[in-house]
């Protein structure tokens, strides 16, 4: 470890190949950036090439804004991801401090079976999602995604942030007991600001998959006031004749928030992914 | 007021027991320091104590009154960690406070009160800081600033000095020992250093697997202690402990504190090679290996000269000798 921070050769090395995921990475996304900008023309005739005055074209972004709600859109996906994060994040705080903090008969159990959650993808559970959300009258609304997405969360965010509340010290747990703080004090005031790295990382890790998803929008619901972003592009891919410009400038614009999102936890989610490794 | 009552106390963790029946009895203003090796169960007592633990049998009364069911915020107590378990997000006055705060005292008789702890602690340009602007010994004066604004009926202490270094560690002895001469609070203190236990304690309890071994007061355990674990845990450096039958004794084992060994050059009543010396300056500790006996400790007084591998006699100080049969406990 201490090796390869001193020597420039292996540091040169490391950096290459980071770099090299990284731009294998962000190609793609590139690449959508780009096209975004230029005309429908020009994008078909050199996908790669950067928009030039010649071919700058906004069709993209004017077709996004007129037709379709898309502000709407925008807002559907944001309630919903921060709705769900929420839910996530104090439900498997919560489920994390009673499994790491309290001993009871079938602990160990409990937390196997939360994180059983993990390994298993929720969309095999599709249908019989679907029948509960339609015997709940709760298709087409928000409220079914954000339902689906907190259970979909909640096994990493325990699984992770039982690992760290471990670490928490006993004693300050016990000095507030003494002092007569109340469990929910305890939870809120002392642990939880402890943990908030921990809490960064689940929220990135929750955040990314439900804004991009299409799958349970689309058939939970997919009516005009629920769509998300990423169902709202999709009506500009049509079976024979997609608008590639409107498509690509509603998939740029989708990138900006969870960017805004990913920027605020970031140095928190650097800090809570190299805890172990630094502590 | 605040005079503990132990009867009978347990714990189990399953089917492992913990502690296994503990009496005990701690008088009003008494100083009591539970000792023993890790794994004793002396924090657990202690954690049971303050209720951080509940009780598998018996009963814990203060004053007479049993608080085995009782919050640990309502039994009157204090603790002291051996994290110090500050409160990060809070000054060093709101972590003294926050007790009486939860408690609903009105805020003036709090400022008052925390004043009051401050002075004595000296800790009063420290109070608008924050934990992590604290050094170790300052948190943990904080820390039993905190305990003594409450004015508990009890001051637990959690190995509290284990986290401090050497110097700052006799420091805060002294201070706890001042402390409690000035509040005349009854006080149990967790170590597993039995030179903190004889230097503060009134009362020591030392505790093996659970069990009590023998309670009494520093000098009583030193001078007549009931078996070889306590006569080997008090005492530093350690007892020597002989086989009786190679000196002609009744006994199975004798006891004998390294200043009560006379070591002559030359043969002795016990013979052997002196294997280590160390010199301290005040005294002088020689480790002599002998055939029967194993390795011996000598504490002489003062320094003296002595070569590694020297030939010396060993002479036992009868009256200062402790017998003990084979069970380990003392034969009087």
């Amino acid at each position: 470890m201490s090796q390869a921070r001193h020597s420039p050769a292996r540091s040169i090395a490391a950096h290459a190949i980071l770099i090299l995921y990284t731009v294998i990475a962000l190609f793609p996304v590139f690449v959508i950036v780009i096209n975004s900008f230029k005309s429908r023309r020009a994008i078909f005739a050199d996908p790669l090439a950067l928009p030039t005055p010649g071919n700058f074209d906004l069709v993209g972004y004017q077709t996004v804004l007129a037709q379709g709600d898309f502000f709407q859109y925008f807002l559907n996906s944001l309630t919903v991801t921060v709705g769900s994060l929420f839910f996530v994040l104090l439900f498997g705080a919560m489920a994390a401090f009673a499994l790491s903090e309290y001993r009871f008969k079938g602990n160990t159990l409990m937390g196997l079976y939360l994180a059983l959650g993990i390994m298993i993808p929720i969309r095999l559970g599709t249908v019989a999602i679907l029948q509960l959300m339609v015997a709940s009258g709760l298709v087409n609304t928000l409220t079914a995604l954000v339902l689906v997405y907190t259970a979909q969360g909640i096994p990493l965010a325990v699984f992770i942030l039982s690992e760290f509340m471990r670490s928490v010290s006993a004693d300050l747990k016990n000095a507030g007991r003494i002092d007569g703080l109340s469990e929910y004090t305890i939870f809120f005031r002392l642990v939880l600001p402890l943990v908030r790295p921990a809490m960064a990382t689940v929220a990135v890790f929750t955040m990314i998959p439900i804004w991009n998803d299409l799958w349970f929008p689309l058939i939970l619901a997919p009516s005009e006031a629920t769509k998300t972003v990423t169902l709202g592009a999709q009506v500009f891919i049509g079976q024979f004749v997609t608008n590639w410009n409107a498509v690509l400038a509603a998939l740029s614009l989708a990138i900006l928030p969870v960017l805004v999102l990913y920027l605020v936890f970031s140095r928190q989610l650097i800090r809570g992914i190299t805890a172990g490794a630094v502590k | 007021m605040g005079a503990l009552t132990l009867t009978n106390v347990a714990k189990s963790f399953g089917s492992t027991d913990v502690i296994k029946g503990v009496d005990l009895q701690v008088n009003d203003g008494e100083f009591c320091v539970f000792v023993g090796p890790s794994g004793c169960g002396k924090s657990t007592l202690l954690r049971m104590i303050a209720g951080l633990e509940d009780v598998s049998g018996g009963d814990v009364k203060i004053d007479g009154v049993r608080i085995n069911d009782l919050a640990p915020a309502k039994r009157e107590i204090a603790m002291v960690f051996q994290s110090y378990a500050l409160y990060p997000h809070l000054s060093v006055r709101d972590n003294m406070g926050l007790a009486l705060k939860q408690a609903g005292v009105p805020k003036a008789e709090i400022t008052q009160a925390t004043d009051k702890a401050a002075a004595m602690l000296s800790l009063g340009a420290l109070m608008e800081r924050r934990p992590a602007e604290l050094s170790g010994g300052q948190r943990q004066r904080v820390a039993i600033g905190r305990a003594i604004v409450r004015t508990p009926k009890l001051f637990l202490f959690d190995e509290p000095l284990s986290n401090l270094d050497a110097a700052l560690r006799v420091q805060t002895r002294i201070e706890i020992a001042r402390l409690h001469r000035e509040l005349g609070a009854t006080m149990i203190y967790v170590t597993h250093d039995q030179v903190e236990a004889m230097t503060l304690a009134d009362k020591i309890v030392v505790l093996r697997a659970g069990k009590v071994e023998q309670v009494g007061r520093p000098m009583d355990l030193y001078n007549d202690p009931d078996n070889t674990f306590v006569a080997g845990f008090i005492g530093s450096p350690q007892m020597n402990f002989l086989k009786s039958g190679a000196l002609g004794l009744q006994s199975d084992t004798l006891g004998i504190r390294p200043e009560h060994l006379r070591l002559s050059r030359g043969a002795g009543q016990i013979p052997g090679r002196v294997s280590h010396v160390e010199k301290l300056g005040g005294e002088t500790l020689v480790y002599v290996n002998t055939d029967t006996h194993g390795l011996l400790t000598v504490r002489l007084f003062g320094e003296h000269q002595y070569e590694v591998d020297e030939a010396v006699g060993l002479e036992i100080d009868q009256s200062r000798a402790f017998h003990f049969d084979a069970a380990g406990q003392r034969l009087r």
